[in-house]
């Protein structure tokens, strides 16, 4: 499902060059829960942001779902992240003056889909996370949960293969990251969606079922 | 995707509602501004009604010998003045007139009456020669002559827009004006509007009457058609003439194309100080908005950067940008509009609708115009914005 193929990402300013990535090649399988784990700076979500391609490898080579997205220019790839892929941020992302179903709705909003179409399916996205009693709720009124529950309907809302999560559970106490980790196993589960998530946390990382271990952008495990 | 702006908008209300009064304000300041221009240029496009050109103005002091003889020996010291100037070679015609010369700063009114509809008017002192000295070319009826001297009423030519308020829908030529039978007037013609304030003045109501031997100790004024190749000798063989014939007289001669540029500068000079000021108002709100614009694009980079994440590509994260700032425009405009279609409505000064609806438009447009342009810069710099970077930020 997602093919990398010896990335390497510097990263450059005026006086000094950090070698972020160095020569990552990884094969993720469609409806795989990988989890890729290390210790802060060792390219964990420098890594997530090349998959999800809203960052470049310097070097390398990256096809999703058989396409190679070298080429793609700025219109193709937001096309691309809209349709395959779906975003969940330790920091949830919301858009504090949209309500829940608002923000929910906002992937849809960059592809054709009539209102009642894209209402229709960000209910049931909230429904799915359990959250469709808080549709008319504004983020700020939700507790850090709630929050990346609404982040996650937001990712599956237009039914992308691919969900990328940047530290789902790292804002969250045990018992809410059990939760959205639960969710996040039951769509890998029921629906087949193909997880990629990024944690510190070794227990969550276990219940996936491979994990990638990057120590200062190589990939050790 | 309006629906979705007009939803962060309208739940950002608080934040927005200092943008939407600047715009408003912006907009009145505006539609004031044009509203003047459009009135100007209407006018200006207006015909001026009588030629103006190698028509000079004289202006003159009565002799002291003057002042205190009856009316008749007036006429006959004018009549005689009136030869010894049509005897010089240059000199096409002359008329005296009253000191409400055209581009002049003087006025005279009066009050005129039609079957009790009461109306103030310009009121314009002359000979029977005025005519052929500012080329009127009467539209009803004719000028008065020589021969209208003898009769019981007195004889008045008037303009469009007096007839207008005074007889809109019958025939004004014969027509009394006045209450009292004394000082009834007859009119015996209508001449088109006539712009004697300057070009970008609207013409006002006009009533021309014939100067009799009461009227005439009052005049010290003189027109004079000369020909194309009048210049300074002759101008100066003018001014020995009428020192020799006016004995005892202060005489100024001045050129009614002068005395137009004159008068429109009156008007051009306090337009253009509104211009300076209305540009550094504009600078002011294209800097706020410029400024609001950025300031949200820096505090939004998150959102940008999620955005774009889920599928915006850099155009339309820069069209949403452009397209909040167009939908807060319209929110002001709508409120402004309110407010200045009151004018027209309720006509607060004596102009036009459609001067205000011309205004209304170009100020509406200019509005748009500036907030796309201080919406384009920072849209672009949104669109710029990695996403990567701007998510890891917050």
């Amino acid at each position: 499902m997602i093919r990398l193929e010896n990335i390497q990402k510097v990263y450059r300013t005026d006086t000094v060059e950090t070698l972020a990535l160095n020569n990552i090649s990884l094969d993720i399988e469609k409806g795989e829960f990988l989890s890729i784990m290390g210790p802060s700076g060792c390219g964990k979500s420098t890594l997530l942001n090349i998959m999800g391609l809203l960052d470049a490898p310097t070097k390398g080579k990256i096809s999703i779902a058989e396409e190679t997205t070298a080429k793609l220019d700025d219109k193709q790839l937001a096309h691309f992240r809209n349709k395959k892929l779906g975003f969940i941020f330790q920091s949830y992302h919301l858009i504090n003056d949209l309500k829940v179903l608002d923000n929910v709705e906002l992937p849809l909003l960059y592809r054709s889909s009539t209102a009642k179409q894209r209402k229709e399916l960000a209910t049931s996205a909230l429904e799915k996370v359990g959250l469709s009693n808080r549709m008319k709720h504004f983020p700020s009124q939700l507790s850090g949960g709630q929050k990346q529950r609404v982040a996650i309907a937001r990712a599956i809302v237009g039914r992308p293969e691919i969900i990328l999560a940047d530290e789902p559970t790292g804002n969250l106490d045990s018992s809410m990251g059990n939760d959205i980790m639960d969710i996040l196993l039951e769509l890998n589960r029921t629906d087949g969606t193909t997880i990629v998530m990024v944690t510190h946390d070794e227990n969550m990382a276990r219940k996936t079922h491979r994990l990638v271990r990057l120590f200062d952008g190589s990939q050790v495990q | 995707m309006f629906k979705h702006l007009f939803k962060l908008i309208w739940n950002k209300k608080k934040q927005n509602s200092l943008l939407i009064t600047e715009i408003f304000i912006s907009f009145l300041v505006m539609f004031a501004v044009f509203t003047l221009f459009v009135s100007f240029y209407h006018n200006y496009k207006l015909p001026m009604g009588f030629e103006y050109k190698n028509v000079w103005a004289v202006n003159y002091s009565r002799p002291e010998s003057l002042q205190s003889v009856r009316g008749d020996s007036v006429m006959l010291f004018n009549e005689t003045v009136k030869k010894t100037v049509m005897s010089l070679n240059g000199v096409e015609e002359m008329s005296f007139v009253s000191n409400n010369l055209p581009f002049s700063n003087s006025s005279s009114n009066t009050q005129v009456e039609y079957k009790g509809n009461k109306t103030f008017t310009n009121i314009y002192n002359n000979e029977e020669s005025y005519v052929k000295v500012l080329n009127l070319h009467p539209v009803e009826g004719a000028w008065f002559s020589k021969k209208d001297a003898t009769s019981t009423y007195k004889p008045v030519v008037i303009n469009e827009a007096l007839k207008a308020k005074l007889f809109p829908t019958e025939n004004a030529i014969g027509k009394e004006l006045g209450s009292d039978d004394a000082n009834k007037m007859r009119v015996v013609g209508v001449v088109p509007n006539f712009k004697d304030k300057g070009d970008f003045e609207a013409p006002e109501e006009a009533l021309f009457s014939r100067l009799d031997t009461g009227d005439m100790r009052w005049s010290s004024a003189i027109l004079i058609k000369v020909s194309p190749d009048a210049d300074a000798a002759f101008e100066s063989r003018l001014y020995k003439t009428l020192s020799n014939a006016i004995s005892n007289s202060n005489i100024e001669i001045e050129h009614l194309t002068d005395k137009r540029v004159a008068k429109n500068k009156l008007i051009v000079v306090p337009m253009i100080i509104v211009m300076i000021v209305a540009g550094f108002l504009i600078i002011n709100v294209a800097l706020g908005l410029f400024g609001v614009l950025w300031y949200n694009i820096n505090k939004r980079r998150g959102e940008i950067g999620l955005r774009r994440a889920v599928g915006a590509t850099g155009r339309s994260v820069s069209s949403q940008l452009v397209g909040e700032a167009l939908v807060l425009s319209t929110i002001s405009l709508i409120l402004g509009c309110f407010f200045a279609v009151q004018f027209p409505l309720l006509q607060v000064f004596d102009l036009k609708s459609g001067i205000y609806l011309v205004a209304m438009g170009f100020a509406i447009l200019f509005i748009y115009v500036l907030v796309i342009l201080c919406a384009i810069y920072p849209g672009k710099q949104a669109a710029a914005i990695y996403p990567a970077m701007a998510l890891h930020e917050e």
